[in-house]
This record gives C-alpha cells, structure tokens and sequence, in this order.
C-alpha cells in the first residue's frame, strides 16, 4: 500500500503524462466527463459519476475504420490507427472497471476487435473507491464491490491522501514508474474506509434488488410478459441511457463522404432508435415497445444466455440519473418482480 | 393533487374521458413519469408534485389516434405546446380534455445535486401548488436544506406566466415565479466578438453525446421521420465526432423549430450534459420578434408563425446584419 | 493579415432558374467575368434552399455561400423569395450569433436583366472570401484532409 497526498496529485498526473497520456474525470461548464488531461484542467474526483461513462477510454464513441482515397487514378486505402501508445484511466469507478468486463467479453472473443484489443492492451486503470455512493447506485446487485475495485490499480480518498494499491502486473509496472512520489503507507486507514463504504452501500434505497428470476432460462417468458407494453410508454426513443451506460456496445458502421474520400467510421448506435439494426429489408423491430424490451432483454437476458450468466448491467445507475422521462432499469426490474408477487 | 385524481376518476366514470395522461410516482423521491392511466385502480400511482416538469402535450399526439378522449393535465406552460401541435394538426381537440393544472415553478434532481445535494432520500416541501420555500431533504449523508428557487428549472425562472392559453376546466392556482429576464444571456453572447462567440458554443456543444433527448422531447420535433434519421445523410444522427456535426445538428434544429417553438424549455431540461439548448431558440424568438412583430407561438392555434408569412417589405438580411 | 496567394476559395452559388440563373447566363454572352471559383448550383427558387443545404456546403468544404434570386416581387411563384428572405435573414442572424464570420454568407437579388450586377457581386464576393481567408469554423475536419 503506497499513499500520495491530495496536494500532490498535479505532480502524480504530470509524472504519469511523461510516458502515457492520462484520461480522467475533468470539468467542462460544470459537467464532468472523462477526458485527455493536460496541465491546467480541472481535475474532478469528487463527482461520484461522469456523465458518460468511462467506456470511451477503450471503445470511443465514434473512430474511424478505415479511409479510402484516390490517389494516381488508383484507389489507394489507409487503416484507421491502432492505438500504439501507453495510457492510463484514473478515477474509474468499480462499476466502470466491471463495465469493461463486459465489453471485453464481446470485443475480445471471436472475432476479436483489433481496436478495442489494442487499447485494452495499452491502458492501465486506476480505479477510485466510492467514497459516497448515491441513491442511485445499485452495483452490488451485479456483485461489484464499490469499495475495492480491484483494477489494475485500486486508490482511496482519506482525508487528505490518496492510498495507492497496485494489483496487477501492469498496475505494479505504474507504481515503480511513480515511486518517487509514492510513500509507503500502512492498511488502516483504507480498511476503515472500505468497511465505511460498504456500509452506505447497505443503506441505499435499491440495496435489496436482486436479479432473480433473470437469466438465459427466462428468455421466453420475460419475452412475452405484457408488462413491457405498459413499461415502454413513457419512452422518448432518445439514446441518453445507452449512451451514457458503461455496457452498451452496439456500434453501426457508416461511411462518410469527404469530397475526395470516404472515411468508415463506426459509432456507438442505440436500440432506442428507429434505424437501429436497419437493414435492407427494413427494421426487425417495428415499434418503440419492441426496441424497448431489446435493450433489457439484451442486458438481463440474452447477455447472461451467452456469457456465463453474466449480466451486461453494473448498476452505475447512470441511466436512473439521466433518463428525461424518469425510466430506468430498476423499474423495469421492480415492475416484474411487483408482478411475480401478485 | 387528490383534486385532480378525484376529478380524473369522476370524467373516467361518466364516460368523457377513456383514460387520463399524467404523472406516476417514481421509484425515488423525485423521478415521476408520464404515464397513461386507464381505470380508477390505476391512478392510486398518480403523483403531482414539484418534480411533475415533463411538458406531457407531446404525447398526445399518440393519445388523438386512439379511441376516445384523453383526460390530459396541462401546467400552463404545455398548453402553449398544445396549441401548436394544434395548429400543425398533429392533434386532435375533440380527443382532448384539458384540465388546466397550476403550477408553482418545477424542480429537478440535477438542479439540487448541481447545489451540492447528493444521496437524496427524501424531499420535503415539494408540493406542486404550494412548495415550502425551502425544502428539507434527506440524503444518506444527513439532512440537508435547500432553497425551492434555487432548484427551480432554468425555465421556470423565466416563467411565460400563470395563465393557460387552451383547457377545459382548471384546477388549482399557478404562483408567479418570474424573476429573471429570458434574454439576458441571449444579449450577453450577442455582445461578444466572433471569437468569443465561436468558443462559447464550441465549449458546450462539445459536450454533445447525440443522444436526441432534445428532439425526441421537443413537441414541436413532431416530423414522422427526422431529417437527422435518413440513412441517406452521411452526417449522421448519432455520430458524435468533435467537429461540425453537432453544431449543424442543433442549428438546423433549431431553425426547423423557429417560429413553432413556444420556448417550453424542455430540451434544456432534459439534456444529460446540461447544454443551454435554449440559447439557440431564444435568438431566434429574439429576432423574429424584432424582424416581424412579437410573436409568441403557441398562445393561439390560428395565427401565422413567422416563417409561414411575409411582407413584401420585410428586412432584407444584409439590413438585419447592420442592426445586430 | 497577408492572405496567402495560393488559396482559391470555394465558394457556392445557390441561383434561381428564373432571375439569377439567367443573369449568370447574361454575364457569361456580355462577356463579363467572374471568378472561377464560384459554383453555381442552379435552383427552382430561392425558397427551395434549405437551411441544410448552406450548411452542408460549409461542411464539405465552401469557404462562402451565396444564394441570388428574383427580386422581390418578381418571383416567378410569385412569393417565393419573400420567404426565402425570411429564413435568410433568420439563418445569418443565428450563424452570427454562433461565431462565423459575417461575409461568409450573402443573399443577393439578381434579375435575368443583370448580367452586369451578377458579375460584379461575384467578383466582390469572391474578394470578400479571400480577404476572410478559409472556413474553419463551419468545416468538417474530415473533410480538410
């Protein structure tokens, strides 16, 4: 366990920026996200959650594929670039780290994404204990311990230091880079903080929401339950809870006229939209209703059916946050459950 | 608010109305949604409070192709979407009844965690006709107080008044909770060099996720299918590539929007980066008020938006340009 | 600022097939010139031009945009262009207001009689363009490369 007070942390960040590029929570007209760092920005590790999550760090919001261009009157095509270049990611959260979880799941089996391969070979992360969970969050759910991440590199706040504990290999490999601003610190301090942690986490008002009755056996019936046609109603069709959630991966391909090119870029898509998944002959899914249960069954159902039962939600509560109509996964997961009671 | 359930239930019994929009109670203390009651039973969830700021008009677009009448409560601030969507026939009257619903000013969870509120358990004093001027909260990190002005939606501040231009009946008083000037922050930007200008929109519009919250919100984005969804159009709705795309989404939005745009303020509201979306309809309110005579869409369903009419001497657009 | 010889604006000319269009035509049989950099994308009407389509000539890469048509009065549709003045006006007034430099755009009325006006306004355009130098702040990076 190694230490670093708060007033240090600028000379930490400037020491990790000498061989990496540095992605964390920063502050842009009152709104934090993550972002590339560069002396002078307003560091923010005291939100307790960016408004997108930290998935861009891997899997962008929108990178280009590849460009074609014509060149001696032949038609001349560039890659998109891999990332090649050391990175780390601070202040995730352990609903962030575990949202990478799931990305790796799809990215990294068969066909692996050589994009999403090559950052996550390149990043590091450095994850941030929660040291006020809100009342949106329900990561415990999933079996996520807000109070130890285990990242690659775990840190807590107490008072005014920021505890350092490396827990992997690459994790190790950034602590010995960092060693001269890091001091040796003893165990106390955090087990206090992680037992006080773990502690709120009980007393959050979504605590006792289980994911029972969830799952690829339960495809069929979820599938045909009426519910979803009361659920769906208030649904605007927008994309804010898939794009601020740190596990959804859908992504649609599209190519961009440059005038003297084209650019393929892929970006994240989202089943709330009428176009998602369109393909020639028209769209699968015909209704809001539809695109709804999608994006529920695809998280609570169809994700653990192919993935070991894991689920493809990490209880960020993001979505509870920031969802214009007041929808959210807890109420979808609430409704059934009201019903099965019944 | 047992008022407008008492009211709800008895039109549902007599047969005027087949169900009612309004507000359910959320799951936490300030997450209500609109929702679709079809039977006495059903509205036991009803909830009208200070958190009840979804504009519900829009949805009644869906509610005039169904059978029969909707009961639909309107904050006087709707009704202005009412009418429009009136005017454009993307609703029908005679499947509506409005019940008039007042209004004290609409608070938003963002607004209290933007004032350093986090953990919020409970909210007291968030009565939608008669909040406390300070509401008590408790949070998981101790009870905190909070100034009901302070959390109020930015809209609110600039409130269009307490008068309802379309109902049926009404029920409960509005309160007055204008205190700010519409277009202040309008005159500021307009005061600023080009540079300035540029970097104040680029800073917040790149923010953008392209997540159509603020259209998909907007009553007056009522198109069947957007221009922004054509998969012939390389500029794609859901890019999001730090370049011009979002600044050309939100301009052709908003002009798309000018003239129809009763200033609801929704599109603001509900923006998860918190991006004032507003400033760009409120130019255009600005100018066309000045360009065409004051016009405030929305307070009728017959008079001619801006766009839709013209004199033969009308400002040409270099004049326009010297006077700004 | 020096305005480097090298750059050629490109600049786009929405024309109606009525007025504008014809007193391009006009200027070309008078033998008046007007720069090469100037692409006329002939149009209906004034009122045909979508917001949308300026845009996306910036977007792709204009350094300027003109929109000529019938004068006022003498729309071929008879009204056309006193909406299109509308949403001209509106349209500037809003670029302004975002921080793209006045000049970039111009609305210019431009009858079939005008061959002399259309070349001059081309011409002063075309110097105006220069002087303001290319369009960054409306273009798409990924069309710059």
């Amino acid at each position: 366990m190694k230490k670093i007070s708060k007033e240090n942390l600028t000379k930490l960040f400037a020491a990790i920026c000498e061989e990496a590029s540095l992605i964390l929570p920063l502050k842009n007209n009152g709104m934090t996200n993550f972002a590339l760092w560069s002396e002078g920005d307003e560091v923010d590790l005291d939100t307790l959650k960016t408004v997108k999550s930290a998935k861009d760090a891997f899997f962008p919001q929108s990178e280009t594929l590849y460009n074609c261009h014509r060149e001696d009157g032949k038609l001349k095509i560039s890659p998109g670039e891999r990332m090649d270049e050391n990175f780390v990611v601070f202040g995730v959260r352990a609903c962030d780290k575990r949202g990478f979880e799931v990305l790796d799941n799809v990215f990294l089996s068969d066909p692996v994404d050589s994009f999403y391969k090559a950052r996550r070979e390149h990043g590091t992360v450095v994850a941030l204990a929660c040291h006020a969970p809100e009342e949106t969050c329900f990561c415990s759910t999933f079996g996520i311990d807000s109070a130890e991440p285990g990242a690659d590199v775990d840190t807590w706040f107490v008072e005014g230091d920021l505890y350092w504990k490396a827990n992997t290999e690459k994790g190790e490999k950034l602590t010995a880079r960092l060693s001269d601003l890091l001091s040796d610190a003893d165990e106390k301090a955090v087990e206090e903080e992680k037992e006080n942690i773990r502690s709120i986490m009980k007393k959050l008002p979504y605590a006792g929401i289980t994911t029972e009755g969830w799952g690829g056996e339960a495809e069929k019936e979820k599938f045909d339950s009426p519910l979803w046609e009361e659920l769906y109603k208030p649904c605007l069709a927008c994309g804010t809870c898939t794009f601020v959630c740190p596990t959804c991966q859908c992504y649609d391909i599209k190519d961009y006229s440059t005038g003297e090119g084209v650019q393929r870029y892929r970006c994240w898509d989202s089943c709330m939209y009428s176009d998602f998944t369109m393909m020639a002959h028209g769209n699968n899914r015909t209704s809001q209703m539809q695109r709804y249960r999608q994006r529920f069954m695809h998280k609570l159902v169809y994700y653990p059916a192919n993935y070991g039962g894991m689920f493809s939600c990490v209880g960020c509560g993001r979505c509870v946050d920031k969802c214009p109509t007041g929808l959210n996964i807890v109420k979808v997961i609430k409704a059934f459950s009201k019903k099965e009671d019944k | 608010m047992q008022e407008l359930v008492k009211r709800a239930k008895e039109l549902l019994a007599d047969g005027t109305v087949t169900r009612v929009l309004g507000w359910k109670k959320g799951d936490l203390a300030y997450n209500p949604e609109p929702a679709f009651f079809e039977n006495e039973e059903a509205l036991s969830e009803f909830v009208y409070d200070s958190f009840c700021g979804a504009n519900l008009s829009k949805y009644m677009i869906e509610a005039s192709k169904k059978e029969g009448k909707t009961l639909v409560f309107l904050k006087p601030c709707d009704t202005y979407s009412f009418n429009q969507l009136l005017k454009e026939h993307r609703v029908l009257r005679e499947k509506a009844y409005i019940v008039g619903v007042g209004c004290a000013g609409k608070i938003s969870a963002e607004k209290m965690k933007e004032a350093g509120i986090s953990g919020i358990l409970e909210v007291e004093g968030a009565d939608a006709l008669n909040p406390s001027e300070t509401l008590k909260v408790k949070t998981l990190y101790g009870d905190k107080e909070v100034s009901y002005k302070d959390v109020m939606l930015e809209r609110c501040h600039v409130c269009k008044g307490k008068d309802h231009m379309i109902y049926d009946e009404i029920i409960g008083e509005s309160r007055d909770t204008l205190d700010g000037d519409r277009m202040e922050k309008v005159r500021e930007i307009e005061a600023m060099s080009p540079e300035e200008k540029f970097a104040f929109f680029q800073s917040e519009l790149s923010r953008c996720i392209r997540c159509n919250a603020c259209r998909n919100v907007c009553p007056a984005c009522s198109c069947r299918k957007c221009v922004f969804d054509s998969t012939k159009f390389d500029s794609a709705q859901k890019a999001n590539v730090d370049s011009f795309e979002e600044k050309m989404f939100h301009v052709i939005r908003a002009f798309h929007v000018a003239g129809r745009c009763t200033d609801c303020g929704e599109c603001s509201r509900v923006c998860p980066q918190n991006i004032p979306l507003h400033l760009f309809n409120r130019k255009l309110i600005s100018d066309m008020n000045e360009f065409y005579g004051e016009y405030q869409a929305g307070a009728d369903a017959e008079t001619k938006g801006p766009l839709t009419a013209f004199t033969q001497d009308d400002i040409e657009p270099s004049e326009a340009r010297e006077r700004g | 600022m020096p305005v480097e010889k090298e750059f050629r604006p490109k600049i786009v000319a929405f024309c109606c097939n009525w007025c504008s269009y014809a007193g391009a035509d006009l200027a070309g049989s008078s033998r008046l010139g007007y720069p090469a950099d100037v692409k006329i994308i002939r149009v209906p009407c004034s009122c045909r031009v979508n917001p949308m389509f300026i845009l996306r000539a910036f977007e792709k890469g204009a350094d300027g945009v003109i929109l000529c048509g019938c004068h006022p009065g003498d729309c071929h549709y008879s009204t056309g262009n006193y909406y299109a003045r509308r949403r001209m006006t509106l349209l500037f007034s809003l670029l302004d207001y975002l921080g793209v430099e006045e000049g970039r755009t111009r609305v210019e009325w431009v009858s079939a009689a005008e061959g002399v006006k259309f070349s001059t306004v081309m011409n002063e355009f075309v110097d105006k363009i220069r002087s303001l130098g290319e369009n960054v702040r409306l273009g798409d990076l990924r069309c710059k490369n």
